[in-house]
């Protein structure tokens, strides 16, 4: 479920990006507060398994077809969220250099989906309290089982929201989400067996290691992730306002290269293919269509003719805004977990941090 | 199969990357920006727009022959890469039945238009991100983003990452293959069998990571990984990225094959 370059605007690239650069920067710091410099080498040689792994091929159960391990859940639960989630971010970045997994652009959302739900969401908030101690091997099973499923639901999510946010598909929303979710929910069962049996193992094997990381903290309190999302929200905000200025500058190349072809500025209306079926495409998503408003049902054809050939610089009220609403959907979706992970956070009382994770 | 085929994709890129050609020897920040502004120009098109992109292949184009860089190969990975742009992109003829002509008398509906816009957008872009490693090598990648303010705990991440991942994923070849051989078509290769091989690994590579650190320690490592090559960025560079920039501003903003077909249509009547 890799995201890729050409089903994304630069608009969402580039919040998904700032965000995606956001939390790596909150994580580093984080980390580097209380790094014991054994961490570096682990973590590195951390990804290089998880790269590894996942190009290992196992079979699933009463289906025939295989299957590989997304790896994220794995790692927060052993080595920690903030250690897992740069760790992640390592293997996206390497995968989209040499394997072109999705591309350069697409990493931002690819990190976002990946790496950011398992570490941050569903680890903290549905592991941890699920797993509890993590010495019963039942326990571990329904935490893994149940965090798997919401990683991947959301990541699933997230890749639907991207793409329609982006425009560049004529896919309904609830038609792709009937497709996408289905499907990671199967895998994020298959997922959250096999972290329950990798975890199950190693804490057979070398029980230490769970323990160090459980005892760290799963997410700081205080200024530190208040600032980082503010700063998250002023780049989101200036990413997706500043690059859907640049989202349809010149009337489509298509309609142009028709009105040349024909050596006339305007074809007669049956004819007119391309606004006609970005109306109709515009109908049927409804959800944030294309670039602009929806016209109102009662509005006059010549109007909505108008809006759909703007002249560069392109910077009407409606093209700008679909931007932002973008950045602004990403930020409330952000400071949606953050409120989640405070609230949750109040509620128990923080374990005192001790060692970092190993 | 999959398993080795991945292995050696992976260590012909990591090859091609150490040549020494104009373009391998430019900064690795200049190659860096340059291919995302190349990104985010080709990805600012709107959907139904095709025409307008086939400039935008000169920059690939150029990288690719002027670094010595087979273009088969890249190509074929590019094509491995596309099921899920086209799994995504194959509903839009589907779902978008408008009818528009795409020369006189040829009519095709709208959705198809878009569908290829993808696939042209994909191909632009993966390529680009391929010919980046491949002329620039991971961790000259790596040094670049950490001049360009990537935390320096994130590139010895990645830098670590790199060293590692030949040597353990020759590791998971053996092990996959001792599982291949003593399984019979599926059975064998089930679930269970996977766990035990993730779990193994995860504690060798524990324990690997721990006589790392032992090694490291011993040659005087205090947390972060140093670099003794100096780099400035020279004249070359920066007309690189100039030269780059304007031509994806001429691209984006001026219609070139209409204007080309245009004068071409002059000169002949």
């Amino acid at each position: 479920m890799h995201m890729a370059d050409a089903l994304l605007s630069p608009a969402v690239g580039g919040a998904f990006w700032a965000g995606t650069i956001g939390t790596i920067g909150y994580a580093s710091k984080r980390l580097s507060e209380r790094l014991d410099d054994r961490t570096i080498p682990l973590m590195g040689v951390l990804g290089a398994f998880i790269f590894a792994s996942q190009m290992i091929n196992f079979t699933i159960p009463g289906t025939g077809s295989s299957g590989h391990l997304g790896g994220g859940m794995i790692l927060a639960v052993l080595v920690g969220p903030h250690a897992a989630f740069l760790v992640m971010a390592s293997v996206l970045t390497a995968q989209a250099l040499f394997f072109a997994d999705g591309g350069l652009l697409a990493l931002g959302c690819n990190i976002w989906n990946l790496g950011f739900y398992p570490c941050f969401v569903a680890c903290p908030l549905i592991y941890k309290p699920l797993a509890g101690d993590g010495r019963s091997a039942r326990r571990i099973l329904v935490a893994s089982l149940a965090s798997g499923i919401v990683a991947l639901q959301l990541g699933a999510f997230s890749v639907v929201l991207q793409t329609l946010l982006s425009g560049k598909i004529a896919l309904p929303f609830t038609t792709f989400l009937l497709m996408m979710q289905p499907i990671h929910l199967a895998i994020g069962i298959v997922e959250g067996f096999v972290t329950a049996g990798v975890i199950h193992y190693v804490r057979a094997a070398r029980p230490e290691i769970l323990d160090s990381s459980s005892s760290s903290a799963p997410l700081a309190a205080g200024i530190s992730l208040r600032s980082v999302l503010i700063g998250f929200v002023a780049l989101a905000v200036a990413t997706g306002g500043a690059l859907s200025w640049f989202a349809s500058t010149h009337p489509d190349g298509l309609e142009w290269a028709i009105g040349k072809v024909t050596g006339k500025d305007e074809l007669p209306e049956q004819e007119h293919g391309v606004p006609a079926a970005l109306k109709n495409v515009q109908e049927k998503t409804a959800f944030l269509p294309g670039y602009g408003f929806k016209p109102a049902a009662g509005e006059p054809k010549e109007k909505t003719r108008e809006t759909q050939t703007p002249a560069w610089p392109n910077v009407d009220a409606g093209t700008s805004l679909s931007g932002l609403i973008g950045g602004v959907l990403v930020l409330a979706m952000v400071l949606g977990i953050g409120w989640a992970i405070r609230a949750f956070r109040g509620k128990r009382s923080a374990p005192p941090s001790a060692r970092p994770g190993l | 199969m999959r398993f080795e085929a991945a292995y050696s994709g992976i260590g012909r890129l990591d090859r091609l990357s150490y040549r020494d050609t104009v373009v391998h020897r430019l900064d690795p920040r200049a190659k860096v920006i340059a291919t995302l502004l190349f990104v985010v120009a080709v990805v600012s098109f709107p959907r139904y727009e095709i025409l307008s992109l086939f400039p935008f292949f000169l920059f690939p184009v150029l990288i690719g022959a002027l670094g010595d860089i087979p273009a088969g190969f890249i190509a074929k990975k590019v094509v491995a890469v596309s099921p899920f742009a086209v799994f995504v992109g194959i509903f839009n003829p589907l779902f978008d039945p408008g009818v528009v002509a795409i020369a006189p008398g040829v009519l095709v509906s709208a959705g198809w238009v878009s569908f290829a816009s993808i696939l042209v957008k994909f191909a632009l872009t993966i390529s680009a991100a391929l010919l980046l490693i491949a002329t620039t090598s991971f961790p000259g990648i790596c040094r670049g983003l950490r001049r360009l303010g990537l935390p320096a705990l994130f590139v010895s991440q990645l830098l670590f990452l790199y060293r590692y991942l030949f040597v353990l994923m020759e590791e998971a070849m053996r092990v996959v293959r001792a599982r291949d051989m003593r399984s019979f078509g599926k059975r064998g290769a089930g679930t269970l069998v996977f766990v035990r091989i993730v779990g193994t690994l995860f504690l060798r590579t524990v324990e690997r990571a721990e006589r790392i650190y032992g090694a490291m320690l011993a040659r005087g490592f205090r947390g972060e990984v140093p670099s003794i090559r100096r780099e400035t960025l020279r004249p070359s560079d920066a007309v690189f990225v100039l030269a780059a920039g304007c031509f994806f501003a001429l691209c984006r903003f001026v219609p070139v094959p209409q204007m080309v077909g245009r004068l071409v249509r002059g000169l002949a009547g």
